[in-house]
């Protein structure tokens, strides 16, 4: 995915501005490629996909998927896979659904909408998935038996424990308070939106520059200063851009007036308000940093890629690579429960088939974003612009009005397409 | 070469009477060797005779199945590298068992990463401790964000060297490590060994060179078969000898 129609072959030139940059030219084609897919679908659609509103559906859209392509990062890059997240996502949501409309209100006798309902499902589906994921690392690392045929089986066995357990009824409503997690219920509005992209700008540039510090603490060649400089404010503009988008969806008035009416008071006269920033982007962000600094700042992550890079090496270098597979299943097993959480209370109730297909939705994002099958190599950033790439595609082509079947198979090609450029690319890089 | 080695303390490693057997092959069968401080012992023998899974049972690749090791006289157990490396033991593998999609830096702490003090990973600590000890071993390398994968094998073979001197060894195990290397990069292995000995490190060197052994190394232990031929001082016997030994499994009459 890094030779796009929008960067045909990056020029000496550009290549060098890159190199200057320290731009991985691979994320500049991908970015390159969705501004692409995105420009393509705004003028197909006489300018109805690039509008605060169908960014704003986009981005919760995602959510789900990308939650569990950044764990599957780590999954694909030890040389494993994972085929069962779709369903353990499901088991994950039953046993939430179940605590919130069962346990919590009925067992234990405190009634609906209890502020210790949500917090209690939540962790009963963190569990959940802490255990399944712990129980497939142990099979896999410790037994020895293939992730393939491991996750293969759990693909059948939780859909249908999910299945088991609800008696394939679907469970709703949820919660309250857990719907906050899910869709265009739980937003931050305006002012906490802004709040939070600032903190956001404000840490991406005091990153930026501790890196700086600390290069020249150990005397280690650094950018220009013009290029940090330029650099800090791609990233701040981006940010603020990004809020500013979320924040100019505006709450339909017919939902306002219900809302002032809730609290008895009404609606003032040419009062607007935005959504502001999803908290399920939110949780989404607070994922990929986590992820992105266990990838590269700590022992876990450095294991990680040493073992799909040379699991042979990795074990004469003293790393226990048994027990991080049962690592890497168990973070694989969380995520699949925040993505549960996610999907759940998006959709505001439990329904049997939830997750379907999701592994794959799952995989083709950390695919598309450049996590290499052989194991070793992928980013958690590439994941999330793979699980956006996906989405926009499927729900760009459902707005241009594309038959469904056909949207399969153009997102079935996609994937193929983008593996093939990946590898040409890598060939001609040698990396 | 081999005058001034002292053999009368304890040795820095015993291994005495090691057999291991994969299948219904005895891979190693009742094998003892040992080795003093400041010392160079040649392990050689055909492929298959049994030399690196022996050594293997030291670094913790393999499990023995009988025998036992004496680390400075005391009994030691090694079930895995992670001991080995507890007893300072460093192993420098033929296949370099360097992980290809990192750095060099990277690679040299892996597994003993210097963190920062709220427990991140410090690479920038450790490529400044990497350019530091390769400046020492070989000047000429300068590829420090690449991964090892875009290294020449000498480049590689001192990344992987430098990880064995940089947590201060004890006991050195290479693994033929100049299979993959030119004349000069020879040259620059053999000197660095000469080094080590005089630090007082005691070094097994497997290798199918025997000239090589005569040169570099002060006693050779030969195996055919996963059984030892003998333990010869390399000063007291012939290239043909040592061949002998070898190929046919003979030991020659005047050593001891």
């Amino acid at each position: 995915m890094s030779d796009s129609p929008a960067l045909p072959k990056a020029a000496p030139g550009m290549r060098n501005l890159a190199r200057t940059l320290e731009i991985d030219t691979r994320l500049l084609g991908m970015i390159g490629a969705f501004i692409a897919l995105c420009l393509v679908f705004h003028f197909l659609t006489d300018g109805r996909f690039l509008t605060p509103r169908n960014i704003f559906n986009l981005t919760i859209q995602t959510v789900s998927v990308g939650i569990m392509a950044t764990g599957m990062v780590f999954v694909i890059v030890t040389r494993h896979i994972d085929l069962s997240v779709g369903s353990l996502l499901a088991t994950c949501s039953a046993m939430m659904a179940m605590t919130q409309t069962l346990v919590t209100p009925e067992w234990l006798g405190l009634g609906l909408n209890h502020p210790l309902t949500a917090p209690a499902a939540i962790i009963v589906g963190l569990g959940t998935g802490i255990i399944i994921g712990a129980f497939h690392g142990w099979l896999i690392g410790y037994l020895g038996i293939p992730a393939f045929i491991v996750t293969l089986g759990g693909l059948l066995v939780w859909r249908n424990v999910a299945w088991y357990l609800t008696n394939g009824q679907t469970i709703g409503p949820l919660d309250g308070n857990f719907q906050l997690f899910g869709g265009i219920g739980g937003t931050l509005g305006e002012t906490w939106s802004w709040v939070f992209g600032l903190i956001c700008a404000a840490a991406a540039l005091y990153a930026i520059w501790q890196s700086r510090r600390n290069k020249i603490s150990h005397d280690f060649p650094v950018k220009p200063l013009w290029a940090e400089i330029a650099l800090g404010a791609l990233v701040t503009a981006a940010i603020l851009g990004f809020i500013a988008i979320l924040n100019a969806y505006q709450i339909p008035e017919r939902r306002l007036e219900r809302m002032f009416e809730a609290r008895g008071e009404v609606l003032p006269e040419g009062f607007t308000a935005g959504y502001g920033l999803p908290i399920s982007v939110l949780l989404l962000i607070a994922v990929a940093v986590t992820m992105t600094i266990i990838a590269n700042r700590t022992r876990l992550g450095r294991y990680i890629f040493a073992t799909g890079g040379n699991p042979d090496a990795a074990e004469l270098s003293g790393i226990n690579t048994r027990l991080l597979t049962v690592k890497v299943f168990i973070m694989m097993g969380i995520l699949c429960a925040i993505s549960a959480v996610v999907a759940s209370s998006r959709q505001t109730f439990h329904s049997n088939d939830i997750g379907t297909l999701d592994e794959l939705r799952v995989i083709a994002a950390a695919v598309i974003g450049g996590t290499a099958l052989a194991g070793g190599v992928g980013t958690i950033y590439g994941a999330i612009l793979g699980a956006l790439i996906m989405q926009s595609l499927q729900s760009g082509m459902a707005m241009v009005g594309v038959d469904a079947p056909f949207q399969n198979i153009v997102v079935g090609t996609v994937l193929v397409v983008a593996v093939l450029i990946d590898t040409i690319y890598r060939k001609r890089t040698g990396d | 070469m081999a005058d001034t080695i002292d053999r009368s303390g304890t040795p820095l490693v015993e291994m005495r009477d090691i057999s291991i057997a994969f299948g219904g092959i005895k891979a190693v069968n009742h094998v003892s060797v040992d080795l003093f401080p400041g010392e160079v012992v040649g392990l050689l023998g055909h492929n298959g005779a049994g030399k690196s899974t022996l050594i293997k049972c030291l670094s913790g690749a393999y499990k023995m199945d009988a025998g036992e090791i004496y680390i400075n006289g005391d009994k030691a157990v090694i079930n895995n590298p992670r001991d080995a490396r507890r007893y300072n033991i460093e192993t420098i593998y033929q296949t370099l068992a360097l992980a290809d999609n990192l750095d060099a830096a990277s690679n040299l702490f892996l597994g003993r990463e210097l963190t920062t003090p709220v427990g991140l990973v410090d690479d920038a600590r450790m490529e400044a401790e990497t350019r530091q000890i390769m400046g020492r071993l070989n000047p000429n390398f300068q590829k420090f964000s690449a991964p090892v994968s875009a290294l020449s094998g000498g480049q590689r073979q001192s990344v992987a060297i430098a990880r064995a001197v940089y947590f201060n060894a004890k006991i050195l195990i290479m693994d033929e490590p100049t299979a993959a290397l030119g004349p000069q990069e020879t040259w620059m292995v053999a000197d660095l060994i000469e080094e080590l000995k005089r630090q007082g490190l005691g070094i097994f060197l497997i290798d199918h060179d025997v000239h090589q052994v005569k040169e570099l190394c002060d006693r050779a232990a030969v195996m055919k078969n996963g059984e030892l031929v003998g333990v010869v001082d390399v000063d007291a016997v012939s290239v043909d000898d040592i061949l002998a030994m070898i190929i046919a499994g003979k030991k020659p009459q005047l050593a001891a």
